[in-house]
């Protein structure tokens, strides 16, 4: 009944926007789609290139951020944090969780983008210049900069409850064996804990990439919205989440537009559903989680 | 007792209120196999944890009292704890293989401590696996998962890890409680042999077990001393009504 | 020693990082206060925007504050009973088979599909049926948002019943159903209670869902067939435009929602305290 329907929803939704993304993949060709960077939709022209390039460079540079902050937080919180400290920060870190994407949007545009603009931006062009990866350029501060870090705030509460989750789940046994050696706490943490939870905090941050991966709000108000291939952290980009939301409302008038609007979502279900799967796969066979 | 190795003075363990280790006063003797008997939930855990520092990991854990190693306080605050943690070895209830191959098990202990030299390292694991009874059946496949191993080879393996950082003395929780009774024996066949070198503690609710290993008792009832002694004195010649109620199996 | 000095490095860092997290949500919402308190007054609460409010004109935010509760209000209603048959069918009756561990998976990967799948996805529905952007379009687009959270987290509560009790149940000669809504919703209520919440919560800050589905309006949500504002994009559009006026009330319209979001965290904490009653620990 209704549980089966639930069930069978991902593959309605993946099926209900194949269905209308078919016409452009009938009409081009799949390299091209995919490997070209020009994107004239009333000349019939949908290079998505720019855009997946967009979406993986601000979703790479969130992870990067979020990945050692995240881990050294969860390491803290499971593993050396009294329950009281531990008590006061879990419910600050859920409520990073619970912040709608709206508002970290505002915040990068009031806080994040002027920082940029007016000090990193500078300061970085011209101690790292030389290296395009940090050659700035782009003077607006609406950046990749920008939109990851927007992102990796709203990527820390999944990667830091899920890798704490998966710490507890660690027997306190193992933890007792290797002291009792004569470790010392980091090296029990870091030889025998982190070891033991590899799959678990692989599964955390498969989880976090997915994410970041389909975060629209936030960083559409960051990042810039321009469609080019970024060459550097201060250059603006179009992830595909932008891409959609901010033309739907031309998608009916321009032949084919709608159905590649459309196509760009189903590129994103489909990696974020394979990422996920994944993941929790990999975090029930750790957790032992029976439902 | 001539040269204790282990002097405990007026030890007190609170877990939050609860008083679990009263005013604790015995000596333990060097180079014997020394059995801490009792009922569950006495305390004997909890005693054999303060000897290695490990009781103090529980949040809201106070201790007072003198535990003297050979003359150190180990509870002293300059004491280094992971020093002591190394000359005194633990094995435990269930056995604990690390998430590594059956070398990299036996030698987690001396790389932490900075060894690096291969030879050595293969000389010692070779040495405390012979010294554990598990050398034979798994020199083929040193560096396979430990996980692999039966829980009795695993146990044994858990001995040869501990023994790899030359403690000095050895604590043992209910080492064989958690094995099927051919391991058990190999296991108890085992600390038979090493008491040549080390002392040795082991804590066991099997009263059998402590007549067979025991050259020293300590008995605890409730977190509190009852009775301590040799082992036949302990046994022939109880001196306190509970001791006698206890080995008559009355509890 | 070395390995004192790598223990001491890495504490340091881990402090470190914790302090970076915690910080960020601090600046966060002191940015939002900050920002948005200086435009808040009870006109801007009750009053929607009069004409040319965009340009700077008189009015406030009702039409956004409404809509949005109307339209996480529908979704949270519409989910409702799904997810609680759905939590219940997967641990009463259904427990360990291929059938439950597949749906689980399901709902556990739908939690994950970004939100703006579910506003295409919807988009392509009303399209098809022919609806146009409005209150019913986005309740719809947002109960797909809502399913999932409040089924997992409803699932997640009921399974921490203990077996005991459903067995003195059936014991006494109830059935499944009887159990269930008796005993077993009884003792789960809390868990319940705050899954709602949960979902509400995310449905009410959900922009991307809502952008195709719900359109935007400047009127009180009056028909299931009209357009509808919401807060998120009230936020947007207002922040979109060029005078200062206007973008002091997206600033203060985020803090509105802020707040909103912020009690409803608290309500969740709170309920674990209250509403025990009937539950037996």
């Amino acid at each position: 009944m209704v549980t089966l329907s639930s069930g069978l929803l991902v593959f309605l939704i993946a099926l209900a926007l194949y269905a209308r993304a078919k016409p452009i993949l009938a009409a081009k060709p799949l390299g091209e789609l995919i490997f070209s960077s020009s994107w004239h939709p009333s000349k019939g022209e949908f290079g998505f290139y720019p855009f997946i390039l967009g979406t993986l460079w601000v979703t790479a540079l969130a992870m990067i951020i979020s990945i050692p902050l995240s881990l050294l937080t969860a390491i803290y919180l499971a593993e050396y944090a009294s329950a009281r400290v531990r008590g006061v920060l879990k419910p600050l870190i859920d409520l990073l969780a619970g912040i709608p994407s709206v508002v970290y949007g505002l915040w990068g545009v009031l806080a994040v983008v002027p920082l940029i603009r007016d000090y990193l931006a500078p300061l970085m062009g011209r101690g790292l210049g030389f290296i395009p990866l940090f050659s700035a350029e782009n003077l607006t501060g609406y950046s990749v900069l920008a939109g990851s870090i927007v992102l990796a705030l709203m990527v820390f509460p999944i990667i830091i409850s899920v890798t704490e989750e998966v710490f507890r789940s660690v027997p306190d046994g193992l933890r007792e064996a290797s002291l009792a050696l004569g470790a010392t706490k980091w090296q029990m943490v870091k030889h025998v804990v982190m070891r033991k939870s590899l799959p678990g905090i692989v599964a955390a941050i498969v989880l976090g990439f997915s994410r970041a991966f389909g975060e629209t709000m936030a960083v559409l108000m960051v990042v810039g919205n321009v469609a080019m291939i970024p060459s550097s952290i201060f250059d603006p980009a179009y992830p595909l989440t932008a891409l959609i939301a901010n033309n739907y409302g031309e998608m009916m008038s321009i032949p084919l537009y709608g159905s590649a609007l459309l196509g760009a979502g189903l590129i994103l279900l489909l990696v974020v559903l394979s990422f996920n799967i994944v993941a929790r796969i990999i975090l029930r066979r750790v957790l032992g989680k029976g439902g | 007792m001539a040269n204790p190795h282990i002097s405990v003075h007026n030890l007190n363990v609170f877990y939050g209120d609860l008083h679990a280790l009263k005013d604790l006063t015995v000596e333990i003797p060097e180079r014997q196999i020394t059995a801490i008997i009792g009922p569950s939930g006495c305390g004997k855990t909890t005693f054999l944890k303060s000897l290695n520092r490990l009781v103090e990991l529980v949040d809201g854990t106070k201790i007072s009292g003198k535990v003297l190693v050979h003359g150190l306080d180990i509870y002293h605050p300059n004491v280094d704890v992971t020093e002591i943690r190394k000359a005194i070895g633990l094995l435990s209830q269930r056995p604990h293989p690390l998430p590594m191959s059956i070398y990299d098990n036996v030698a987690f202990g001396p790389r932490l401590h900075g060894l690096k030299d291969r030879e050595e390292l293969d000389r010692i694991v070779e040495d405390h696996l012979r010294a554990a009874g598990l050398w034979d059946e798994v020199k083929d496949r040193l560096h396979a998962p430990a996980s692999r191993l039966s829980a009795g080879q695993q146990q044994r393996l858990c001995l040869a890890r501990g023994l790899a950082v030359e403690p000095k003395v050895l604590l043992g929780d209910e080492p064989t409680s958690a094995l099927d009774p051919m391991s058990a024996q190999h296991i108890e066949r085992r600390l038979l042999d090493l008491k040549e070198n080390y002392t040795i503690v082991v804590v066991t609710h099997i009263l059998r077990q402590a007549r067979r290993l025991a050259d020293y008792v300590i008995f605890l009832y409730l977190g509190e001393l009852v009775e301590h002694g040799p082992a036949s004195d302990f046994f022939n010649h109880p001196k306190e009504p509970r001791t006698r109620a206890y080995i008559r199996g009355e509890f | 020693m070395d390995k004192k000095k790598e223990e001491f490095i890495f504490q340091g860092l881990m402090i470190t990082s914790a302090l970076i997290v915690i910080g960020s949500l601090i600046f966060v919402l002191a940015v939002v206060v900050l920002k948005g308190l200086p435009a808040l007054n009870l006109g801007m609460l009750t009053q929607t925007p009069k004409g040319g409010y965009y340009l700077g004109g008189e009015g406030g935010i009702l039409n956004a504050i409404t809509g949005s509760l109307c339209l996480a209000g529908g979704a949270t209603l519409l989910a409702l009973p799904l997810s609680l048959s759905i939590a219940l069918f997967l641990q009463m009756y259904s427990g360990k088979s291929k059938f439950s561990e597949f749906t689980r998976l399901s709902l556990d990967v739908l939690w994950g599909v970004p939100s703006i799948v579910y506003g295409a996805f919807g988009f392509t529905i009303m399209v098809f049926l022919g609806v146009r952007a409005s209150l019913l379009g986005g309740v719809m687009a947002l109960t797909l948002l809502a399913l999932p959270i409040m089924s997992r987290a409803m699932e997640e509560v009921i399974s921490m019943v203990p077996p005991e009790l459903k067995e003195s149940a059936y014991a006494l000669g109830a059935t499944r159903l009887e159990t269930a809504m008796s005993v077993v919703v009884r003792q789960s209520l809390p868990g319940i209670l705050t899954a709602i919440l949960l979902a509400f919560g995310r449905a009410i800050g959900d922009a991307a869902s809502v952008l195709f589905t719900a359109g935007y309006t400047d009127s009180l949500p009056s028909s299931l067939f009209r357009p509808v504002a919401s807060l998120p994009l009230a936020v947007f559009f207002q922040l979109a435009t060029p005078f200062p006026e206007v973008q002091q009330r997206a600033y203060t319209s985020a803090l509105v929602l802020t707040i909103i979001v912020l009690f409803i965290s608290l309500g969740c904490r709170l309920i674990g305290g209250r509403f025990t009653a009937h539950v037996i620990r």
